[in-house]
């Protein structure tokens, strides 16, 4: 009898079951689209990080150059090049520490390694390759630019002049610049090049140490036509591109364009013995502070960022979107969860005060008030779980409007030590772009957390058992003998 | 099977205390058919209640068959109505979303009478009112006699020893109340219930063999009606 009394409740009754199930329908469904939401732009936000910093790095450390430290300086010395009649044919090739950027000792290493919390550290260095291949005119005494284009002693037309930056006929260069990263040849669980997926070629191997061997970011192999087995000069030495690496999160790139073995990065950027950069993982997530606090004490001077710091830097619509989304979607889902509860209650109550003759004829029939009460909880909790259903379904059908926007999220990541300034002198030439690459362009997508659903039936259970509870406290109260008085 | 002595029953209205019954001292035998009449607000409907075990005394005694109901819990209370009593009550009373079968069984629902049998049970009660066909037919689709009778096979379904009927016909046309009046007869007559009736109408009344009339709380008993 149970189940038939309370289904011809609720299905007699339609408008009243009606808006208890809306309102937690509403609410739940805001709570399934939120969270959704959130987690997509918290996945986003670690897609833009881990194309930074590399996958499972919890706290990054690196030190700011002191001054007169780094910075870009390029020197073109008469002995570079290559004089051909009016003309000087060189290409120079320069490996060398990011601008501004200052170094980590082996000493300060074992440092932040021995903070008690830090499960692994990778330490690596950041350089900067910068390639300059060029023709420029041999400059005569009186200043006059060029002179007469004749083949030079070996009989050889020398390259016709095609016009330079300057616009000026008969100088011809270009400047190529990408980032290194010196890493070292073992597998990694952190750090650039964790979780990588070889695309073609291979890994590094031990074998590899102390070798001209480079792994080249996929990205900007394909931009730039690399593939595994070509040659790439770096700091005037040739490597061979052995294999060809992706990261396997849907980030656009790993943090770096290029890595090469970490003993050959310190010899040829002479920085021998030293890194720029510590990945780190800690125990736990809940740490971090401690963890980083440690490290700026045991090693003054660090830069030392925790993920949270890190996130903070993420700066453009994601970043808008993301405290958009944890704060005011937090604070909405609550109210209107609450705001549901509070109709749901009062709704059941009122419903149950409407009921007070039927209530007390069954009291005076022979029912316990448990069993009456059983009823009104039971109808109650049915109908927050149809609620429950219904705001899932509601919420499913969100999430799948907002993917089907799909809206795009742009990343700025703010590089404040790790950015490549164009310095004096520095050159405009293709593949600056390379280096400043800071800017993620992502696409959200929500997705919901199996955990949700339950969590949402969760709500709905609560918000009957609330209602139900309310509605059966003033049907146990109810004495027989007053109810049969009561006119509706 | 009832004794009533000095049963007071106090209620804190607006102007003070009330004594809706004051004082009252009863017998009545299995099997008799009673009348209590009174003005409106004489306290024939709290007598009721009392008998009925839906509220206790504020004061004396109630005794069904040597067991006191002032001592028992709420439970044992619910419990007792659930056997030994049926109610029968002026608006019907009955459950609007359910089927006539459905509120016939709900008085079975206690004594966890088993499915199949509680359904058999609750259409031969609604047979034995005369409303065998209309058993899927929802309070709203009868008319207040068929209305009536449910509440009737409702109270009866249980075979209980007590039927208390507060005005059965109050809500109903003259017809339709001679038609009621002949059922509960009718019943008390095959089934050797105790039958109390609460009414106005001195009709019901001739029938009876006991009358009581309860003016003030204070009950006296006349010979004949
Ligand atoms: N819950 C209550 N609180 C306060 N006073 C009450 C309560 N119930 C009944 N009374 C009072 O007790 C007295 C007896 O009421 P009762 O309902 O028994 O009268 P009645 O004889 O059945 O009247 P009627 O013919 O109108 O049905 C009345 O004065 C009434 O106002
Ligand atoms: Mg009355």
């Amino acid at each position: 009898m149970f189940f038939t009394y309370l289904g011809r409740e609720l299905t007699k009754r339609k408008r009243q079951s009606a808006l208890v199930a809306t309102g937690l329908a509403i609410a739940i469904a805001l709570v399934v689209v939120v969270n959704a939401v959130s987690g997509g732009i918290k996945s986003a936000q670690t897609q833009a990080l881990s194309g930074l910093y590399g996958i499972g790095t919890d706290i990054s450390v690196s030190k700011e150059a002191e001054p007169g430290q780094g910075g870009p300086r390029f020197d073109v010395g008469s002995a570079d090049g290559k004089t051909s009649g009016t003309k000087r044919t060189f290409s120079k090739s320069q490996l060398r520490s990011e601008p501004f950027i200052g170094t980590i000792t082996e000493t300060e290493l074992a440092k932040v390694k021995s903070v008690a919390g830090v499960t692994a550290s990778i330490a690596t260095l950041k350089l900067n390759s910068i390639t300059f291949n060029g023709t420029l005119p041999t400059f005569s005494q009186d200043g006059s630019r060029g002179g007469p284009v004749g083949p030079d002693q070996d009989g050889n037309m020398p390259a016709p002049p095609t016009g330079g930056s300057d616009g000026a006929g008969g100088s011809s260069f270009d400047v190529t610049t990408f980032t290194v990263e010196g890493v070292g040849v073992s597998l990694q669980k952190i750090g650039p090049l964790a979780s990588v997926d070889v695309e073609s070629g291979r890994n590094f191997a031990a074998a590899d140490e102390g070798t001209y061997v480079a792994l080249v970011d996929s990205s900007y192999a394909s931009t730039n036509s690399v593939l595994a087995g070509d040659k790439l000069t770096i700091g005037g030495k040739k490597f061979t591109v052995v294999g060809i690496v992706a990261s396997n999160s849907t980030a656009a790139s790993t943090p770096s364009n290029v890595y090469i073995p970490i003993d050959v990065a310190q010899a040829l950027s002479s920085n021998s013995g030293v890194y720029s950069n510590v990945y780190v993982s800690a125990d736990s997530s809940a740490n971090l502070e401690t963890i980083k606090a440690a490290i700026e004490k045991k090693v003054p001077g660090l830069t030392v960022k925790t993920s949270s710091d890190l996130a903070s830097t993420v700066g453009g619509s994601l970043a808008t979107a993301s405290s958009l989304v944890n704060d005011m979607g937090g604070w909405l889902s609550i109210i209107v969860l609450l705001a549901a509860f509070g109709t749901s209650i009062l709704f059941t109550t009122s419903g149950v005060n409407r009921r007070i003759r039927e209530f007390g004829t069954l009291k005076a029939i022979g029912w316990r008030s448990r069993r009456v009460v059983g009823q009104v909880v039971g109808e109650s909790l049915v109908n927050g779980l149809i609620g429950g259903v219904a705001g899932i379904g509601l919420g499913l059908a969100g999430v799948w409007a907002v993917n089907n926007w799909a809206p795009s999220l742009s990343a700025t990541v703010a590089r404040a030590t790790n950015g490549f300034a164009g310095g004096p002198g520095g050159f405009g030439g293709p593949g600056r772009d390379n280096a400043a690459a800071a800017a993620l362009n992502l696409t959200l997508h929500a997705s919901i957390d199996p955990a949700m659903i339950f969590v949402a039936i969760g709500f709905s259970v609560l918000g009957g058992l609330l209602a139900g509870a309310f509605g059966g406290l003033r049907a146990a109260r109810l004495s027989p003998s007053v109810a049969l008085r009561s006119f509706e | 099977m009832y004794f009533l002595s000095e049963v007071t029953k106090t209620y804190k209205g607006k102007r003070g205390l009330v004594n809706a019954v004051d004082g009252i001292n009863l017998e009545i035998k299995q099997g008799e058919m009673i009348s209590i009449q009174g003005p409106t607000g004489g306290g024939k409907s709290t007598l009721l209640q009392l008998l009925g075990a839906l509220d206790k005394p504020t004061s004396g005694s109630v005794v069904f068959e040597d067991q006191a109901m002032q001592g028992m819990s709420d439970r044992d209370l619910a419990d007792f109505r659930s056997k030994k009593i049926g109610f029968v009550f002026q608006s019907f009373n009955l459950i609007p979303t359910l089927t006539a079968l459905e509120n016939v069984e709900m008085a079975l629902v206690p004594l966890g009478i088993e499915r199949g049998e509680r359904a058999r049970c609750a259409l031969e009660a609604l047979e034995s009112v005369g409303l065998g066909d209309r058993a899927t037919h929802l309070p709203s689709e009868l008319s207040g006699g068929q209305q009536q009778r449910v509440a009737i096979a409702r109270a009866i379904v249980k075979e209980p020893s007590v039927l208390l009927a507060d005005e059965p016909t109050g809500n109903l046309d003259e017809a339709t109340r001679d038609e009621i009046v002949g059922l509960l007869v009718k019943l008390w007559k095959d089934k050797g219930i105790t039958l109390i009736v609460v009414t106005h109408d001195s009709q019901i009344a001739k029938k009876t063999q006991r009358h009581l009339n309860i003016k003030d709380g204070k009950l006296t008993e006349n010979s004949a009606a």
